[in-house]
């Protein structure tokens, strides 16, 4: 019975070690596999002519816009930054954005990704009000799966709250 | 110093023989009792082979059974004897220390890898012997051995089926360096032990639901830059891409008879509920409201969805009716009632309930009586799913900083947290009865 004790904990610790061990060397591969069936969602230049006074127009501008808990109203304080990329969007009928929707960690997933899709539509809204073509944006909720900011206090959560405007092409 | 060594060690083997092994995810702790749990005893097997046992199957039955809060299981340090057969048992040692019942068993070598455990589970306070069986298995599936064996003795003593010999899936999320998460879909038994990822990825999955089949599961994969539904079968592996229309492609949940999934799109502007036949291919729409309409769940005839809608300004949960559709709302109480289960017998609704205290909690609606309780007390707390036989409701939850699965029984009266090693876990689902 004893024997049997210390056979445990000995497993017990070599198993500690061996999860211990296996975490790091996992963390060192991970950067190198690829299963080849990952997406990315990363802006991609796919080097359409622009003037390089609209580029600069843009380049500079607010591209991440937060939102308050459970609403999906686009705040007054992104109005002009919106209406500056909607400008650029007007003037080059080429370029296109992808709005991703994102919401904190309170409340159920699948209500989430709702909520983050209601906030990339309240955006794409805004700039088709403002003369973009829907043919230039388009929208893509996270809900909670991307937090932009890890933690569980409302300093994390309202900096999660957000749509990030990303151009696929410029 | 001895006495500390001692209580060391017995803490040391509680604690593996709870974790299991190494590559383990999850460990069972009791937070809260029941009032009045039946006292059982199970004895350590006796083992007459010529090598030493990778599990310890008496303790995970014991394990098992004080897990659904029913049972009272005796520590072993407080045996007087250690009986592996009927004229070694001595009731009256039993009953001086309370148990109602006892179980003792015999593990035998066979050929090869092969193993066979008898048992025999006894009335200590009639002396009667309930049940005497002979399980065989091999060296590899102890585990397997305990949970059929688990679910036998639960079936005598509650006079319902037994759900130890289930599966769970569950998501994890490992942070690794600026920004880079790993998402795995993880399977392991009903206890945590054994988990074996069945996908990896570094683009998001949610929502893992089982084919009533036990042999497929449907989940949403973020793996092309969006939202898709994707099938996949467990054991070939192979995965097949069901939907991926633009927008939301989310909330799979497979019918009772396996031909439909329920899913939610938002292909029509905004998020609907629709019905897919499987087999067609057809879909059809089966909510109609500019509001967020999400999270079907059948009700276990297939004649109903609960569903989540925010049609009254705040999310809380509606029921329609698929042949009439009629809709009808469940929820009344608390301003975020949401993600709603309901157990095979149709009778309770599990869900996320934000409470007065504006924070997130499982709770249960006994849809009889209309009756709403609040089963948690941590905060965070979402993705309920019931077992098949309805004793126990898994969840996600907060420990510290760490997404963990918890659990805790219908009535509420017992609760454990299933604590993660590697990154967050989070969307547990039960899988139904396997064959």
């Amino acid at each position: 019975m004893r024997a049997s004790n210390v056979t445990k904990a000995v497993a017990l610790a070599l198993s500690v070690a061996w999860a211990a061990g296996c975490s790091t060397s996992g963390t060192s591969t991970d950067s190198g596999t690829t299963t080849g069936t990952d997406g990315s969602t990363q802006g991609v230049s796919t080097g359409t002519g622009v003037s390089g006074t609209s580029m600069q127009d843009v380049a500079n501008l607010q591209t991440v816009f937060y939102f308050d808990f459970d609403q999906s109203v686009v705040k007054a304080a992104g109005f002009n930054d919106l209406e500056k990329h909607a400008t650029y969007l007007r003037a080059n009928p080429s370029a296109q954005v992808v709005l991703e929707g994102h919401a904190d960690e309170r409340g159920t997933r699948e209500y989430n990704i709702a909520l983050g899709e209601r906030r990339a539509n309240a955006v794409s809204r805004f700039l088709q009000v403002n003369g973009v073509s829907a043919s230039q944006v388009e929208s893509v909720s996270f809900g909670e799966e991307k937090p932009a900011v890890l933690g569980h206090s409302e300093g994390s959560w309202s900096q999660n709250r957000r749509v990030e405007l990303k151009y696929l092409a410029r | 110093m001895k006495y500390l060594s001692q209580s060391l060690l017995v803490f040391i083997c509680t604690l593996f023989s709870i974790t299991g092994y190494a590559e383990s995810d999850l460990a069972i702790e009791i937070t809260k009792g029941v009032d009045e749990p039946t006292p059982v005893a199970v004895v350590p097997f006796s083992w007459t082979g010529g090598y030493a046992l990778s599990e310890d199957i008496a303790q995970v039955v014991s394990d098992d059974l004080g897990r659904t809060g029913l049972f009272a299981m005796m520590s072993r340090k407080n045996m007087l004897s250690f009986p592996t057969q009927q004229d070694q048992v001595y009731f009256r040692d039993w009953r001086i220390v309370g148990n109602e019942f006892l179980l003792v068993g015999r593990q035998i070598a066979g050929k090869g890898n092969e193993i066979s455990v008898e048992f025999e589970l006894y009335d200590v306070l009639k002396e009667q012997r309930l049940l005497a069986e002979r399980v065989s298995g091999n060296k590899h599936n102890l585990r397997d051995i305990a949970h059929y064996i688990s679910d036998l003795i639960y079936e005598k003593l509650t006079g319902i089926r037994g759900a130890f010999s289930t599966r769970i899936v569950y998501v994890t999320a490992q942070q690794f360096g600026q920004g880079k998460v790993k998402y795995r879909l993880k399977m392991a038994d009903s206890d945590g032990a054994r988990p074996q990822t069945i996908r990896e990825q570094k683009e998001p999955l949610m929502s893992p639901s089982w084919a009533r089949d036990g042999s497929k599961l449907a989940y949403v994969s973020f793996e092309s830059g969006k939202p898709a539904i994707y099938i996949q079968y467990l054991a070939t592996g192979k995965r097949e891409k069901i939907q991926s229309f633009r927008g939301l492609n989310g909330a799979p949940a497979w019918s009772p008879d396996g031909q439909k999934l329920a899913l939610v799109l938002s292909k029509d502007g905004n998020p609907e509920v629709y019905i897919l036949d499987l087999r067609s291919r057809s879909l059809s729409r089966i909510t109609h409201h500019y509001g967020i309409d999400t999270e079907p769940s059948w009700s276990p005839d297939g004649q109903s969805l609960v569903f989540t809608s925010d049609r009254g300004g705040q999310p809380q949960i509606y029921r329609i009716h698929l042949p009439t559709r009629s809709i009808e709302r469940v929820t009344f109480e608390g301003n975020y009632n949401s993600r709603g289960r309901l157990t095979q017998d149709g009778r309770y609704l599990a869900m996320v309930h934000r409470g007065i205290d504006n924070v997130f909690h499982i709770a249960v609606q006994d849809l009889k009586t209309g009756r709403l309780d609040i089963l948690t007390d941590t905060y965070l707390d979402e993705s309920p799913t019931i077992a098949p036989n309805g004793s126990i409701i898994l969840y996600a939850t907060q420990k510290g900083v760490k997404g963990v699965l918890g659990g805790v029984t219908l009535d509420g009266s017992v609760r454990f947290i299933l604590p993660s090693v590697s990154g967050d876990v989070r969307e547990p689902a039960w899988s139904p009865y396997l064959q």
